[in-house]
């Protein structure tokens, strides 16, 4: 009697309960699966914009002398590509992937704060509307470095105020976002999934979701500085008034490294869930996996001042953060391994997600690598603000990052259309992106050491040769991008995709139908009967 | 392929240069030899891992008929893998260690030169021997580096690298460099001196280098500094004792006439 009850009303509630038709579904939705998807469309959109201004970068820096642009325009395209690249594409595509992934993993039948989740999207937009507006005022968009080290960042002409403006929105997005993340995680789990029982993904977003809420309110506040400073008399950062511009890049780095995990956390989520799949095989070390993601997190907030080994800090100072800094090879080592070991006597295929998986685990550990030599202080001062650097956080973070993001599109695309996508071209999209970027990046060590550094808009005859292999790279890179809308534009006309697309997928979002309907998880499954197969 | 890379730097010509130079200093020789060391245990650890990641997965790929196994965790396995590199690590923590304290070590230098940033050249001032300078892109850089220019840079000596006034010191004395600035944060670096300190307005940073060997060194600001940042190139030339004190006089003796000449 009572579960007829429950099911009429059930009835009521959600039968031919569809979207709204046109644009209000999107402009008014609280459906965590519309808003994830708008969330990786935007993250696409700003990484074509994000990285047609690396274009301009590498094409001015294909051959010596100044071709194309004039220096502060030069200056601009470095500034903004970063902004763009990190809050606009590689944070929102986790968010994206959050939203759509983590309730069909837990079980839950929508994010736990869906009138938020609708807003922290919508602002984004306008952030970006904003930010990319400054290109178009006077005295130039933001010039001085995404790192907006003052004095020099107070230089910049009418955009000063609207980048603070957008910085502050983009914050709020996150932390209304990353604050949905946790309440639904902590609240919304299908009953019988214990903490240690999640799958390393809502893992690696739950801790993802702390970090942000702790360091995007002091970026807040160090953006707020500048602007008193700017505005309103006040002299925190600068000498003449008492100040300290060595006090903004501590405040800046205490957001700033933690952020470098923001960006790389859920990336090592996405390749746990993907590696095991396609090895036929359980993650290993599961537990020990949840322990190095928070132990990397802790860390990240203790190794700020590896960013500025160069400012001229008290040397027992210098000595904590290399100590400390060196130490993130451990957890991040334990990851690695981890990985591999998951590989180990398995029964491997390699189809597009698992491709970009390997690349993944190959080029974020060579970007490991020059991570630790970074560590290592006396090195350091060589290696500091050249090219050196500029490779290393684009191996962590473009085979890193957003070929994770990459790996997780393909891997879920076929639950989110219901067809399996052109493999063919996925296969293609993998070996061009992943051939590209290395000739993209991997001389920038080479120019690094021989002596060029970052943020130059020209450069001695001696760089020239590494500085067009790295620019054919780009362009290439940049191309091959194209094939990953081709295959999103043909994504429906494959095969009419099974519920658990995959041969070895593991867990609850292979349970529901693909397409994933609108609703799902009205009622809380069993999480156990998912991990069967594995068990 | 960063061995295939050091293979080849063997026989490169410098325009292709692959590794950080050795420098002119006993510290860029320590700093140099830091840098070769963690990455051939880079390299080292690079060989294992990948190393097991390649026979695996050539080997167990379902395409040769392998079966997964079960097994999911192994205590002895996180234990050896944890506490491996944190012995690499300290071993690569100590000798890095040592050099950092000299590098911080500016007591008792023979010359103290005061520079001071500016958007976009350098000002030194030698503290003993007053004498002081704006050092400047050279003139033919300027030139070359206008866009569209239409002068083939390849053609310019030393194209951004060069400048109108150098810093002269001499051989085997340790110099001590004072860096503050006057706008923006700059930064002071010279890849053969293995010496890279930032210019902040309102402090003082202090750095010390000790060359070894005459020539002629060159370096840029590293620290964006604004729309110029990459035309202010710093050159140091090292010659002999007795070549220095006959700059010093020179100089000394120039910006004399030069004041009375006001």
């Amino acid at each position: 009697m009572t579960t007829a009850v429950a099911d009429a009303h059930a009835a009521e509630d959600h039968d031919d309960h569809g979207p709204t038709k046109g644009y209000k579904r999107w402009l008014f939705s609280t459906n965590h699966k519309d808003i994830g998807t708008m969330y990786l469309i935007f993250s696409l959109v700003m990484f074509f914009v994000g990285g047609a201004m690396a274009m301009v970068i590498r094409s001015e820096l294909a051959v010596p002398g100044l071709q194309f642009v004039h220096p502060e325009f030069f200056n601009s395209m470095t500034t903004m590509h970063a902004l763009i690249m990190v809050f606009g594409a590689v944070m929102p595509a986790f968010v994206g992937l959050a939203n759509w992934m983590i309730p069909l993993m837990i079980g839950a039948p929508d994010m736990a704060l869906p009138r938020m989740n609708n807003w922290s999207f919508w602002i984004l937009p306008v952030a970006f509307g904003i930010l990319l507006s400054t290109l178009l005022m006077p005295g130039g968009a933001p010039a001085g470095g995404w790192t907006m080290y003052p004095p020099l960042i107070l230089q910049t002409g009418d955009a000063f105020p609207f980048l603070i403006f957008s910085v502050h929105l983009m914050g709020i997005s996150s932390i209304m976002g990353s604050i949905n993340v946790i309440v639904t995680i902590i609240n919304m789990r299908a009953p019988d999934m214990t903490l240690l029982k999640m799958p390393m993904f809502v893992w690696t977003w739950l801790i993802t979701a702390y970090l942000l809420i702790a360091v995007m309110p002091v970026l807040a506040g160090a953006v707020t500085m500048l602007l008193t400073d700017q505005f309103f008399g006040t002299s925190f950062f600068l000498a003449a008034g008492g100040g300290d511009p060595v006090m903004f890049q501590h405040i800046f780095w205490f957001f700033g490294h933690p952020e470098v995990y923001i960006m790389i956390l859920p990336a090592f989520g996405v390749v746990s869930e993907i590696i095991p799949t396609f090895s036929r095989k359980k993650l290993f070390g599961h537990d020990s996996m949840v322990y190095a993601a928070s132990c990397i997190a802790f860390l990240s907030f203790i190794v700020w001042a590896h960013h500025m080994f160069t400012v001229g800090m008290p040397l027992t100072g210098q000595l904590f953060f290399m100590f400390a800094t060196m130490l993130i090879a451990v957890p991040t080592g334990v990851k690695i391994f981890n990985w591999v070991a998951t590989m180990w006597r398995g029964a491997m295929t390699f189809e597009t997600p698992m491709l970009f998986s390997l690349a993944f685990v190959f080029l974020f550990t060579i970007g490991g690598f020059s991570g630790l030599m970074l560590a290592i202080q006396p090195a350091d001062v060589q290696y500091h603000d050249t090219y050196f650097v500029v490779a290393h956080f684009h191996y962590v973070l473009v085979p890193g990052s957003v070929f994770a993001i990459m790996a997780g599109a393909y891997y879920w695309l076929p639950k989110w259309t219901g067809h399996m996508y052109n493999e063919k071209l996925g296969k293609l999209h993998f070996w061009a992106s992943t051939i590209f970027v290395n000739i993209t990046f991997f001389p920038q060590h080479f120019l690094g050491l021989a002596g060029m550094p970052r943020r130059i808009p020209d450069y001695s005859v001696q760089f020239a040769d590494f500085n067009l292999v790295s620019s054919i790279g780009a362009i290439g890179f940049g191309l091959s991008q194209l094939l990953f809308v081709a295959v999103l534009l043909t994504a429906k006309r494959g095969e009419k995709a099974t519920d658990r697309v995959w041969e070895g997928s593991h867990g609850l979002e292979w349970t529901v139908p693909s397409p994933a309907p609108w609703h799902t998880f009205t009622t809380p499954p069993k999480a156990r009967i998912a991990n069967e197969s594995f068990e | 392929m960063s061995l295939l890379g050091l293979l080849l730097a063997s026989t490169a010509s410098a325009d292709w240069a692959l590794n950080m130079p050795r420098g002119v200093t006993d510290l860029s020789a320590e700093t140099y030899g830091l840098h070769m060391m963690v990455f051939w245990w880079c390299v080292a650890i690079g060989v294992v891992v990948f190393g097991v990641m390649i026979i695996s997965l050539f080997m167990h790929r379902k395409s040769k008929g392998a079966e997964p196994a079960s097994f999911s965790h192994s205590t002895v396995a996180e234990v050896l893998w944890t506490a491996i590199p944190v012995v690499i690590l300290l071993i690569m923590a100590v000798p890095a260690a040592e050099t950092m304290v000299k590098l911080e070590d500016t007591r008792d230098p023979d010359i103290s030169i005061v520079a001071t940033a500016y958007q976009w050249k350098w000002h030194y001032e030698y503290q003993d021997e007053g004498i002081d300078f704006y050092s400047s892109l050279a003139r033919p850089s300027v030139e070359a580096r206008r866009k569209q220019s239409g002068v083939d840079v390849s053609t310019v000596e030393n194209y951004l690298l060069d400048v109108d006034r150098p810093v002269v010191v001499p051989k085997g004395a340790k110099v001590r460099l004072l860096l503050t600035s006057n706008d923006v944060i700059h930064s002071w670096w010279v890849p053969e001196l293995a010496i890279k300190k930032d210019a902040i307005p309102g402090i003082v940073n202090e750095t010390w280098f000790k060359p070894n060997e005459v020539g002629t060194y060159r370096g840029q600001c590293t620290e964006l500094c604004g729309k110029d940042h990459g035309y202010m190139p710093i050159v140091v030339e090292v010659v002999e004792p007795a070549a220095y004190q006959a700059w010093v006089d020179a100089r000394k003796d120039g910006d004399a006439k030069f004041a009375s000449a006001q």
